[in-house]
């Protein structure tokens, strides 16, 4: 697949320079510095705990770096107006984060249906139907709560969420793990299709190999806190970096330590 | 240990506990803050006064009628020592409306109140919806804890006035029944002894303490840890303080009112 990098925009839409997060003296993020061109699609990977959900919330703000710089759209995270900086994002958490006291159309809908978004209830509703079928779900499971939904649809409800205001950038936390592989390729062609179509940017964060194949232009490893390796997907396999070849790989054997 | 290392053990939790205090306080000028600005959310306003008031009713009626009843055994029982038996209407009265009547509504609804709050909170912070909120550009304070806090503002001291009501009515039901007392008697030198001062005392109680229970269970339910055991944690720190901050309040506030 070819980089859809918009080589002539002014600046990235996502700037991380050198940013540091620790939680007491567990130090997370030790110098992440990432760059994600406007309308591309970034591909976080690394093993399990090395920080990837963390570099996405401080992105966001939900989580405020120790130290460093994060730019959105050219200017400072966290500068300017909130609600504007955060209209423009759209997230599917790891765990999916749904309401669990609002039935699944509203989730969905949730920004449709109060504040600057507010539009009237049945088209709301109208919305929410026409995204959980774009995510693979029936009609039928709008009215549900979600602790009625298993895992994977939960995981898609929330995918649905993240994509129903039409965001400009849109990151996915493990979009696909604890789906079957046939779910995993539908939502993989839908994170395409929303950048190519919506001209979004994305940033997923992911463990699947064929998800990263399917999704990525460009992919970043983060390894002991800072990208070890980051490139256009077709030069991830000629990398010749041992951390990137033995994730690709999945070995246990290599320069990453099987226990951690 | 030393006295000198005594004493900076007592100055730093002493400090530790000023820092609470201080949070606690910022906490609910920011609940109050919230609750002028818009957005607002009458949906989930409704909801708590659903939950706080109406749902509330059962329970604040069985305390208070059986400590009113309980309150008549006694006074009759004391009374009767010094041949006073018949203040039994006056001082069930004084004691139901002045003290016990707030208290025991106040600690009821810490009970059921404060702790179904903070696990609700806590729970949407550790499973994420927190940040889900946050990101929807839905702030917290706004669409959570200034709708509980208002409602319990508004609900309890009507809670209040109506478990002082049926604590009257246990304590009147048991002396006609049991101790021979005259109905229009007791009725009559029940609303004679009574001074506006006791009710409005009995309110301002009410609201007091609808405001700790509500913003206890949602200071500790936002602050809560990860996991379950954050979640249990939350809960219980959250009963406590509202319990305890509940009786020191009323003994201030009856300084104010009837000693001063
Ligand atoms: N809010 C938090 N408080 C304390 N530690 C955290 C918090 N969030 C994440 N961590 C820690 O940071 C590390 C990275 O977490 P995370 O970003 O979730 O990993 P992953 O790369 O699997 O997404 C983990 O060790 C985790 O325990
Ligand atoms: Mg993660």
């Amino acid at each position: 697949m070819t980089a859809m990098t918009n080589g002539n925009a002014p600046h990235p839409m996502i700037k991380m320079d050198q940013v540091h997060k620790a939680f007491g003296d567990n130090r997370v993020l030790r110098g992440m510095d990432l760059t994600i061109p406007k309308g591309s699609s970034m591909v976080i990977i690394g093993g399990s705990g090395t920080g990837k959900s963390v570099a996405l919330k401080s992105v966001l703000g939900l989580i405020t770096p120790d130290s460093g710089e994060i730019y959105v759209d050219g200017k400072p995270a966290g500068s300017g107006d909130r609600d504007a900086f955060l209209a423009r994002f759209g997230m599917l958490f790891q765990g999916g984060a749904l309401f669990d006291s609002l039935p699944v159309w509203q989730n969905v809908a949730f920004r449709l249906m109060r504040g600057a978004l507010k539009r009237p209830a049945h088209e709301a509703r109208e919305i929410a139907i026409e995204k959980l079928r774009r995510v693979g779900l029936k009609p039928d499971v709008a009215d549900r709560l979600p602790a009625e939904l298993s895992g994977g649809m939960q995981k898609r409800v929330g995918l649905a969420r993240a994509i129903a205001a039409e965001p400009e950038i849109i990151f996915f936390d493990e979009p696909t793990t604890g789906l079957d592989p046939i779910m995993s390729g539908v939502i993989n062609d839908l994170i395409r299709e929303i950048v190519v179509e919506m001209g979004a940017t994305a940033m997923t964060i992911t463990h699947d190999m064929s998800s990263v194949r399917a999704i990525a232009d460009n992919v970043a490893m983060l390894h002991d806190g800072v990208i070890q390796w980051t490139g256009p997907v077709a030069d991830m396999d000629q990398s010749g970096d041992p951390y990137l070849d033995q994730f690709i790989h999945g070995r246990a054997e290599g320069p990453i330590e099987a226990v951690r | 240990m030393t006295p000198l290392s005594l004493l900076a053990r007592l100055g730093r939790s002493t400090l530790a506990a000023l820092a609470m205090i201080g949070r606690v306080a910022l906490f609910t000028v920011s609940a109050f803050t919230h609750m002028l600005r818009p957005p607002y959310y009458p949906r989930e306003l409704a909801l708590s006064f659903l939950q706080i008031g109406w749902l509330s009713l059962p329970v604040v009626a069985l305390t208070a009628v059986f400590t009113g009843g309980a309150l008549a055994l006694q006074i009759y029982a004391g009374g009767a020592r010094f041949n006073a038996e018949a203040v039994v209407p006056q001082i069930v009265a004084i004691g139901m409306v002045r003290e016990l009547g707030p208290v025991l509504v106040g600690l009821m609804i810490a009970a059921r109140v404060t702790s179904s709050i903070a696990a609700e909170i806590a729970t949407m912070k550790v499973t994420e919806q927190i940040d889900a909120l946050v990101t929807l550009s839905t702030n917290p304070m706004q669409y959570l804890v200034a709708p509980r806090v208002l409602a319990a503002l508004l609900t309890v001291p009507v809670l209040v006035g109506i478990g002082d009501i049926i604590g009257i009515a246990g304590g009147y039901t048991v002396s006609v029944h049991n101790l021979g007392f005259n109905s229009a008697a007791y009725l009559k030198n029940t609303v004679d002894f009574l001074e506006p001062l006791d009710l409005i005392s009995s309110l301002v109680k009410g609201a007091f303490f609808g405001v700790i229970a509500a913003t206890m269970g949602c200071y500790y339910g936002m602050q809560s840890g990860r996991g379950a055991q954050g979640v249990g944690s939350a809960t219980k720190s959250s009963v406590e303080a509202a319990a305890v901050l509940i009786l020191a309040t009323n003994f201030i506030l009856t300084g104010v009112f009837f000693s001063l």
